[in-house]
């Protein structure tokens, strides 16, 4: 008992300590001073009276929004002694791994750097910057020479890295039996099997009504759907984060999703925010960054070749490089088991008053980056809110999908997860694509990798989203991954070669989610 | 409300009383060599009749038609797939002209309401005899920019806008020398209407939508929407700045194709699905469904200005495909109409798509005399108009005429046209096999 309420006032203080130096605490010291004018506030019982009227005007709601967020994107406090590392990542030889991935990956970049006598960044002369200015929305035109460039990593490169992934005080032995991982991914990492995802799942059974499913045009709309936006818009009316995240788990109307997800991940425009954003695009203006290359290349190659996110070209240019910029973002590597490559300044290497965090946000983009921001760009059409949800989910989320971590969502832990459910529940078909080479992760990550943007249709993606932000997991993102292999057992079944089974599951456009989520977490006999 | 009629027995055009024959093989001819000639080669019972040889169906192209029509004697069951004056509607200067008619009477007979209904059309003048309510028109609102176009050509050519009176004298000039040098060359009509200046852009981009309405026949007045359709979009970013950037301002994939953008892989289409989810995700649906009915209208009320000048033979039926403009506002603007949409596939998707609407169109053709002629839903077509409105539900309509009117159009919704097919033909040949 005593160390329950040891371990909650620990939480508590630091979530005060962190609360304490934001925004809204600010805005909540205005708000008490102004309301000291209103006659309901008296002398004798001002704490309380206080109080009532936050509860009243709303205030009170804020500050729920910000705790539960903080609970949400920072993990517990564990032991009191535990070195910061332990919060980015507990285990030492994953905070190794991550360490020399991360070397390589500066290593790729430096020498493309020196290759193409590229600085790292550069102050842009005034008749650029002007242009740039004039073309700040439609970046899109611009079409760069950038066949010298090469994204610094592609997923498969990350997968070969995982797959060397092994943790040295583990003896697997020789002899296979029946507990033997046949997967690629060898770490000893505890994930849920089905009935564990059926409890954690439980608003996606087939009781329960969903977006996705009850919403299909031979269902009366009386029956689910009606009501359902109904719920939704209280929701919204009352502006709880928690019940929002609740309400979720079972879909979003498409009218309500923009501001559900708003409400979840706690963004409301503020003006410091859109100042914030414009400063970023300041700085955008006033320096050349080597990633903006990188990122113009990524843009290019995937998402202005898709046939829907071709649209929100110009868009993703103007969120992505002030992403880069963005020093804000830095506070996530806290709780991410990656560090902020460093780079000196010229001629002073190794001195630590000369070191910056390159690019300034810390985060180097690989191939398939732009794809993460591509989806939000159809709910939300003011740069500065679509740039404050994309970071939001950044650090919520998609970084567990490139670094190294045991997290339970992080991308080892998915790996891991798909790979046991199709061991365990469809072992025929593993045992299959394992035997004519066609392990079924090297087909699968890099529709995880990229929380599945660019390979589903948009409506079905934003469902996808729709749970992950309910559950505040990725773990989903593993569940359909074996279930899209269950779905199309059959044709698997019958292809002898890795390039078959490639060619089997080239095309999801046309998968419905829900559905196959349903049928494989509830409706199969296991 | 327009008073409902019994619509429950209404067949929808096929001949009452005798049985109509059963064949079972159809000679088809068309000179079109794309999506149009798989999808014909394809269906069970079609052999292709090549050069002189007798027909039953014909997918022609309007130059034929216009030589050969007038000549050519068909039996009953022959169908041919244009109406013999279509310019009516297809030619711009015909669909002013027939329009503002159509406008003025609806304003005689049923007020100035229902007759703004018909304003969907930007003002539009006929050239060269038109040019001076033009310049009225021209002088009342001055700095609004105007577009040009040639009144049968298609693909974009011969297009340009202008701001200035200046220009369209410069291009008068132009022209009457040319005329001079070779008298061969026909004088061409155009018309000046007004450009929209502020289109609703997705992601800084204009874009236009194509859809597709089948009429099998004016008299009564028969039509069909097919429920997908795309936004083509242009490959720049929209400003007024660059009038002559031909590219900006023409979404016709014609043009976009010689765009120096333009990559073959994006095909810069989105279909119509997408764009009414995103509609709705960012205006809610209610908005969405005021601007699909909007639109509804403006099929019901263009055909309906041609429907008594349309020589309404009963072999003809036509595939229109519309060219809508959504503005800011979102309210939908009438671009053109045109009677033989190009049916060459852009991209796989594309590909599909317009095999799909083929497929259909021969459906509600129906040389195999299959249907009852009571369908309201065949595939991916939806009868919109069946000589009044045809309504979503199912029965007699309510007759106290107040009930909520909700009609049977499905544009940019779920198109589940196999099953529907499949259930549809099951129950035909159940009911044919039943006695009496």
């Amino acid at each position: 008992m005593l160390q329950e309420e040891s371990d909650l006032s620990l939480i508590i203080a630091q979530i005060v300590q962190k609360l304490k130096g934001s925004n809204l605490y600010a805005q909540l010291e205005r708000q008490a001073w102004a309301c000291l004018q209103r006659p309901e506030i008296r002398l004798e019982s001002l704490k309380e009276d206080i109080k009532e009227f936050f509860k009243a005007s709303g205030w009170e709601k804020k500050l729920q929004n910000a705790v539960y967020s903080e609970l949400n994107v920072y993990p517990l406090p564990s032991h009191p002694s535990a070195p910061p590392e332990h919060l980015k990542e507990p285990l030492v030889y994953m905070r190794k791994a991550q360490g020399s991935w991360e070397k390589r990956i500066l290593k790729s970049l430096n020498s493309m750097c020196t290759e193409l006598s590229i600085p790292l960044a550069r102050k842009r002369p005034v008749g650029e910057q002007k242009e740039l200015l004039n073309k700040w929305n439609e970046m899109g035109t611009d079409e760069p020479d950038l066949s010298l460039f090469r994204p610094v990593y592609a997923p498969k490169d990350f997968l070969e890295v995982l797959i060397n992934l092994r943790n040295p005080n583990y003896e697997n032995g020789d002899s296979l039996s029946f507990r033997t991982h046949l997967g690629l991914i060898q770490v000893p990492l505890k994930v849920k099997d089905i009935p564990e995802l059926k409890e954690c799942f439980v608003e996606l059974g087939l009781n329960t009504g969903q977006l996705g499913i009850d919403d299909s045009t031979q269902v009366p709309p009386e029956l689910f759907e009606n009501e359902h936006v109904r719920i939704g818009q209280k929701v919204l009316v009352q502006q709880d984060s928690a019940a929002a995240q609740q309400y979720i788990r079972q879909g979003s109307p498409t009218a309500l999703r923009a501001e559900l997800w708003a409400l979840i991940l706690n963004i409301s425009s503020q003006p410091e925010d859109i100042l914030y954003y414009e400063q970023l695009k300041t700085n955008v203006i006033q320096h050349d960054l080597l990633v903006d290359s990188l990122i113009y290349k990524d843009v290019k190659l995937t998402a202005s070749n898709d046939d829907y996110y071709f649209v929100f070209e110009d868009y993703l240019y103007q969120v992505l490089l002030c992403f880069s910029r963005d020093t804000s973002v830095l506070s996530h590597f806290a709780y991410n088991s990656a560090s902020p490559p460093k780079s000196y300044i010229r001629g002073k290497l190794g001195l630590e008053e000369y070191a910056v965090f390159y690019p300034p946000n810390g985060v180097i983009p690989f191939h398939g980056f732009s794809m993460y921001v591509a989806p939000l760009c159809f709910l939300y059409h003011e740069p500065y809110k679509l740039y404050q949800i994309f970071r939001e989910m950044y650090v919520r989320f998609f970084f567990r999908l490139h670094s190294i971590s045991s997290h339970p969502s992080g991308i080892v832990s998915l790996c891991l997860l798909f790979e046991t459910l199709l061991q365990t529940y469809l072992p025929q078909l593993f045992y299959h694509l394992r035997e004519i080479g066609a392990q079924p992760l090297r087909i699968s990550f890099k529709w995880m990798v990229r929380a599945f943007s660019g390979y589903l249709a948009t409506d079905q993606l934003l469902l996808l989203w729709d749970r992950i932000l309910g559950y505040n997991s990725l773990e989903i993102l593993a569940v359909l991954a074996a279930a899209v292999f269950a779905f199309r057992a059959v044709n698997l079944m019958e292809v002898t070669s890795l390039a078959a089974a490639e060619a089997v599951l080239a095309d999801l456009s046309t998968l419905k989610v829900m559905p196959l989520l349903q049928i494989f977490l509830f409706a199969t006999v296991t | 409300m327009s008073r409902q009629k019994n619509q429950s027995y209404k067949a929808h055009g096929l001949p009452k009383g005798k049985e109509r024959e059963q064949r079972t093989l159809i000679r088809f001819k068309t000179t079109l060599m794309n999506t149009l000639m798989d999808v014909l080669r394809h269906r069970p019972g079609w052999v292709e009749v090549k050069d002189e040889g007798e027909w039953d169906f014909y997918w022609c192209d309007v130059s034929w038609l216009r030589e050969n029509f007038d000549h050519t004697y068909m039996d009953e069951h022959v169908r041919i797939s244009h109406f013999r004056n279509h310019y009516e509607l297809t030619r711009k200067n015909y669909m002013v002209k027939n329009l503002k008619r159509f406008r003025k009477q609806l304003e005689r007979e049923a007020g100035k309401v229902e007759a703004a209904k018909c304003d969907f059309f930007p003002k539009t003048f006929e050239m060269p005899c038109e040019y001076h309510l033009f310049v009225e028109e021209f002088r009342k609102n001055p700095g609004i920019t105007w577009i040009m176009k040639p009144v049968a050509r298609s693909q974009g050519k011969g297009i340009f806008l202008f701001r200035r009176l200046k220009d369209i004298m410069d291009w008068r000039k132009d022209t009457k020398n040319s005329d001079d040098q070779k008298d061969e060359i026909p004088v061409e009509n155009y018309v000046a209407q007004r450009y929209v200046e502020n289109p609703y852009l997705i992601g800084g981009r204009k874009f236009d939508l194509r859809v597709y309405v089948l009429v099998m026949s004016y008299i009564p007045l028969r039509a069909w929407l097919y429920r997908d359709g795309f936004a083509r979009f242009s490959n720049t970013r929209f400003t007024l700045s660059s009038i002559d950037d031909h590219y900006v301002h023409l979404t016709n994939v014609a043009v976009q194709k010689t765009s120096p953008d333009y990559h073959p892989k994006k095909g810069c289409k989105w279909m119509l699905q997408r764009f009414r989810q995103y509609l709705a995700s960012k205006h809610g649906p209610e908005a969405v469904e005021t601007l699909f009915s909007d639109m509804d209208n403006i099929f019901i009320k263009s055909l309906q200005s041609v429907q008594k000048v349309i020589i309404s033979d009963k072999h003809c039926f036509e595939l229109y495909g519309y060219d809508i403009l959504i503005d800011q506002d979102l309210k939908p603007w009438l671009l053109e109409v045109n009677a033989s949409p190009s049916l060459t596939a852009s991209s796989q998707e594309d590909y599909e798509l317009k095999t799909c609407l083929l497929e259909d169109t021969l459906h509600v053709v129906d040389m195999e005399a299959r249907l009852t002629g009571r369908e309201k839903r065949v595939g991916g077509f939806d009868l919109m108009w069946n000589d009044g409105p045809v309504s979503r539900e199912e029965g007699p309509s309510d007759l106290t005429g107040m009930g909520n009117f909700v009609p049977n159009t499905h544009l940019g919704c779920v198109n589940d046209r196999k099953e529907q097919l499949r259930q549809l033909f099951r129950s035909l040949q159940v009911q044919k096999k039943a006695p009496g």
